[in-house]
Parts: structure tokens; sequence; C-alpha cells
């Protein structure tokens, strides 16, 4: 039923204002794309919007967090048969126009998850506060030097998956600021990532949800968690062997 | 040696708390699963503080020769631990549950919402999304 289809997955909290736009750009691209917005309990009309713009709405009854809403995404995309899905955020940042570009590899049957980073080509577009370029380069070289393989931006959200990696991640998906940890996922599992060049744009709308104050912590808590994410157990169906 | 103040005052202490726990298992206010730490560590306090030549017994074989009692606060303190430990554990089981059923719900919800624009003769019963787990 959803052969050659592609989920996107648009995990939005209280994205009113900007969630129009980036449904009305993913259906604008060339008509292959199922819309699911994960509303994460906003308490603003984002449902609402995001169904007037025609896309499917998962609406959580309690706000789980990034981690949580996107895993929502990953389920449905299973449920549904998807062989392919993307997940970009609902604020604007992430141009749906990139999306072909990052599905490209996915068809080629280069990788099972391609992400968009804003680093891979090192030329400069993207210029985030200092707190947080510091954090996107800590982590980076951290998930580079424990899993031996060059990534250059392990905290975008922007990524499209194949079956294999939603199936992951519909299982296992970290919770809080589950990019790093994501990444990590995915390398321990002999998934194979592949990182593309995109541009971000500004947010539209509302502000992010990392603070200058909030960074140190931030910083703390995902390299904990970076850790945990290397030494954790693997649950038996995931220690079964890769088809 | 133990003042004998000590093991009375610590000895009714931990009756006490056995008694409330007991308590709140019978009004059904706290599940025995939940229960048994607190009892273990009721017992365990109560043992000390009433068998005098035990606390000094074990004081020596711990070198503590000044203050017998500390052996009370040190074995309080380490059962307290393993009950924080054991309720953390829970926690994070509880918060696991938590996302999955608030998936769940989200998930029934869009299923609903087809099945009513669909109609009536839609309603066909089907499983609900599965989560390999």
């Amino acid at each position: 039923m959803s052969a050659g289809r592609v989920i996107a997955i648009v995990p939005a909290y209280n994205e009113a204002g900007a969630i129009g736009g980036v449904v009305d750009a993913i259906h604008a691209l060339d008509g292959s794309f199922d819309v699911v917005v994960v509303d994460d309990a906003s308490t603003d009309a984002t449902a609402a919007v995001a169904r007037a713009h025609g896309a499917e709405v998962l609406r959580l009854p309690i706000n789980l967090g990034i981690g949580g809403a996107v895993q929502t995404g990953f389920r449905a995309a299973l449920a549904g048969g998807y062989e392919r899905a993307v997940r970009l955020d609902g604020d604007g940042q992430h141009d749906p126009a990139e999306l072909p570009r990052l599905l490209q590899p996915l068809e080629r049957d280069e990788a099972d998850v391609v992400t968009g980073s804003r680093f891979v080509d090192g030329d400069g577009h993207y210029r985030p506060p200092l707190a947080r370029r510091i954090g996107i380069t800590w982590f980076a070289r951290l998930v580079s030097a424990v899993t031996r393989t060059r990534v250059t931006d392990t905290t975008s959200g922007f990524q499209a998956l194949n079956r294999r990696a939603i199936a992951l991640f519909a299982e296992d998906y970290p919770a809080d600021y589950p990019e790093v940890e994501a990444t990590v996922l995915v390398l321990r599992h002999r998934l194979r990532l592949v990182e593309v060049p995109v541009r971000m744009r500004e947010r539209e709308h509302g502000s992010s949800s990392i603070t200058f104050v909030r960074s140190i912590y931030y910083m703390l808590k995902v390299t904990l968690a970076l850790f945990v994410a290397m030494a954790r157990k693997l649950t038996p169906s995931q220690q079964a062997p890769a088809p | 040696m133990t003042p004998l103040r000590i093991s009375i005052a610590a000895s009714v202490a931990s009756v006490l708390l056995i008694l409330v726990v007991l308590e709140l298992i019978r009004g059904r206010r706290l599940k025995e699963r939940y229960a048994l730490l607190w009892l273990v560590t009721g017992v365990v306090l109560l043992v000390l503080s009433a068998w005098r030549d035990g606390l000094n017994t074990i004081a020596g074989w711990l070198g503590v020769s000044g203050y017998p009692p500390a052996i009370l606060f040190a074995a309080a303190t380490l059962f307290l631990i393993v009950v924080l430990l054991h309720y953390s554990t829970v926690l994070s089981r509880l918060d696991d549950e938590k996302t999955l059923l608030a998936q769940d719900l989200a998930l029934l919800r869009r299923r609903v919402d087809d099945l009513e624009r669909a109609g009536p003769a839609a309603a066909v019963p089907t499983e609900p999304p599965a989560r390999a787990d």
C-alpha cells in the first residue's frame, strides 16, 4: 500500500506559525510524500493547522519530548509498511527542497541512514551561536572517535532512512536530545550512515529549545548518554543477525 | 558498648517503620513489590538495634572501636541507597511504559479518526500498531 511512497515525519511542538509552510513545501516537491506531523501535545493550533494543510496528524496526549515524538513517527512508518522515511523539524529550519538529495543515497542503496550535515563541506554557510558550535564540534569529534567513523554533524535532525533504519528507530530511539545517541545507535548496528551537505535556514518562528544557559547541561548529559549508548546492551531482537 | 538508650530508641524506630509499612500495605496504599525492600530495611535495623552484642561484634569486624551505633547509621544509609536505586529503576521503566502508551494512543487516535471518516462499513477489527519489544 505504500510502495514507492515516502513518509515525511515532522515532529512539532507549538509550531502553528511554521508548520503549514513546512507541510506545503513537502507536498510541493513531487507528490510522493505522505506527511505525518507528530504533534507533541502542543498547546497551540499546530494540529489543526497541519491537518488543514493536508498532513496526517498524530497527536500525543502528553509531551514526550523530541525523541518520543519522532519515534511515534517511525512506528507509524513501520506499521504503514513504508520503505523510506524522511524526518525534518516542524519549525522550518530544514528546507524540504533538500529532501530529494537526502533520498538519493538510499535509492542507490549506498546508505541506510542519510543525515543532512551543516558541516560536511565546511563551507561555513551555517553559523550557529558559539556555544552551540562548540557543542556540535565536540560531539562530532567524540562520536567519530568512539565509532571510528568520520561524522561531521551528529546533532542534525534532518534525515532520510530506509526500512532497516526505520525498524531500528521504531524499536529503540533515545529520548531527550536524541540525535547524538541515535547516530551512535546507527553505527553500532552497522547501518551505513552517509552525510549530505545541506543548508539550514534560520528558524521561522519560536526559539530553539537549546538556550545558551542549557548548553553546558546539554553537553554533559549527551556526553554521558553517548557513552551509555556505546556500552548499553542491545535488546534481544537487535542482536539477531542483520539481514 | 552501645548506650542502652540508643538501642531502645533505634529499636522503637525500626518497629515503627515496620508497622507503618505493614499498615500501608493493609490499606492498599503500598504494593507488596515496593514494600519488600522497606520491610527488609526495617527488620535489619531492628536486629542491629536490639541485638546489642551483635552490633558490637560487627563494629569490631569493621574496625569501629569508639562508637558502635555508627554501624546503625551505616546500615540505614546503605539500605536507603538500595531503596532509592530500586525506585530509580522503577521510574525508568514507568517512563518507558508511559512513552509507549502515549505513542500507542496517538497511533490509535488516528486509526479511530480514519475509521470514523470511512464509515461503519470499514470498521473491521485490526491489530493495534505493533512494536517489536
